[in-house]
């Protein structure tokens, strides 16, 4: 995929460029979601980032446990999902859920 | 994901190699499968194999469970490409919406007054005879051919190459009227009612496009809905 390119593209110059950069991925998918299985999200040590894994409702989150990542270099599988009393919480407005597996690109 | 595997990772999806990235979700750990070299740290079990190939030919990334744990199958299949014969006035528009959606572009037309770089700023150009062009294109199964030039002698060789080739979609511009005559022409050259069946036309979904860029958007339409909402194995047996 074109998007997925220019994302892959992107991590491998920050890493280039000596920046900690963290990958994240959609792995799985329930119900309706936004983004496919396999949408990326590459993110850099300062919060910059390129791409999406939803329509925008997880990114801040996924961005925050990619930092982490960045950090401590441990991978980590997330799962986002909403249920109307919780819609308040990080989630996908949609009704669906997905799960999101980030790593940090050594 | 460690950089070399990354740049692996990018070079086949540049290259139109079709390759596999797996991840075992709880370590981590990845292994990249491009032909018949594996590198990495994953053992592969007769299950996770077979799950492979289904995800590749199906050109879907997933998830499976393994006895070692969930593992992210992702395939890089070779890029899009869509083929425009005939560098008029829809195609215009239509390479520029085609670019937007992730295919690589090349419109073709041996009439250099037509394709001119000041007609089309960065978009690849062929001056070559239609067929010529998809020779040295060889269209595969991520190929999208249209034909917008009306006039016989470029876009009938373009069609009966495209007929020979794995070309997911083809689309050739012209009304009711001029697609029957078309298919007649084709017919002479031997080519039969299943096999014509794969060209669209009148080109593009019916939604009442007028202007060349409402064309254009009714052509990437069916192209889309071609790719996505057609399952591949009806394909094969159309």
């Amino acid at each position: 995929m074109g998007d997925n390119e220019d994302i892959l593209q992107q991590a491998a110059d920050w890493r280039a460029a000596g920046k900690g950069v963290a990958l994240a991925t959609v792995v799985s998918t329930w119900g309706s979601s936004p983004r496919p299985v396999g949408s990326k999200l590459a993110l850099e040590q300062s919060g910059g980032f390129i791409g999406s894994v939803s329509g925008g409702c997880v990114e801040g989150a996924v961005i925050e446990e990619g930092l982490k990542s960045i950090a401590d270099g441990q991978p980590r599988l997330l799962s986002f999902g909403v249920s109307n009393d919780r819609a308040w919480e990080v989630g996908l407005a949609c009704g669906g859920k997905i799960q999101v597996f980030v790593e940090r690109v050594e | 994901m460690k950089l070399p595997l990354l740049e692996k990772a990018l070079a086949a999806s540049r290259s139109g190699r079709a390759a596999v990235l797996l991840t075992h979700l709880q370590s981590g750990h990845q292994s990249f499968i491009e032909g018949s070299e594996t590198i990495g740290d994953l053992t592969l079990d007769a299950a996770t194999l077979e799950a492979i190939r289904k995800a590749v030919t199906d050109d879907r990334n997933m998830t499976v469970e393994t006895a070692q744990g969930p593992v992210f199958i992702e395939v890089f299949n070779p890029r899009l490409r869509c083929i425009i014969v005939g560098a008029v006035h829809i195609a215009q528009p239509l390479a520029r919406m085609a670019a937007l959606t992730g295919y690589l572009v090349t419109v073709v037309d041996p009439r250099t007054a037509f394709a001119s770089d000041e007609r089309f700023p960065d978009v690849t150009l062929s001056t070559d005879w239609p067929d010529e062009a998809l020779e040295k294109l060889k269209p595969n199964r991520r190929t999208a051919i249209v034909t917008l030039t009306h006039d016989p002698k470029l876009d009938d060789p373009a069609l009966a190459a495209a007929l020979r080739s794995d070309a997911f979609y083809i689309g050739a511009l012209g009304s009711k009227k001029t697609h029957a005559a078309r298919l007649k022409r084709l017919t002479g050259l031997g080519f039969g009612e299943a096999e014509l069946a794969r060209v669209r036309g009148p080109v593009g979904l019916d939604i009442g496009a007028v202007s060349p860029a409402e064309i254009a958007v009714a052509i990437m339409a069916q192209i889309t809905q071609v790719l996505r909402a057609e399952p591949q194995s009806d394909r094969e047996a159309a």
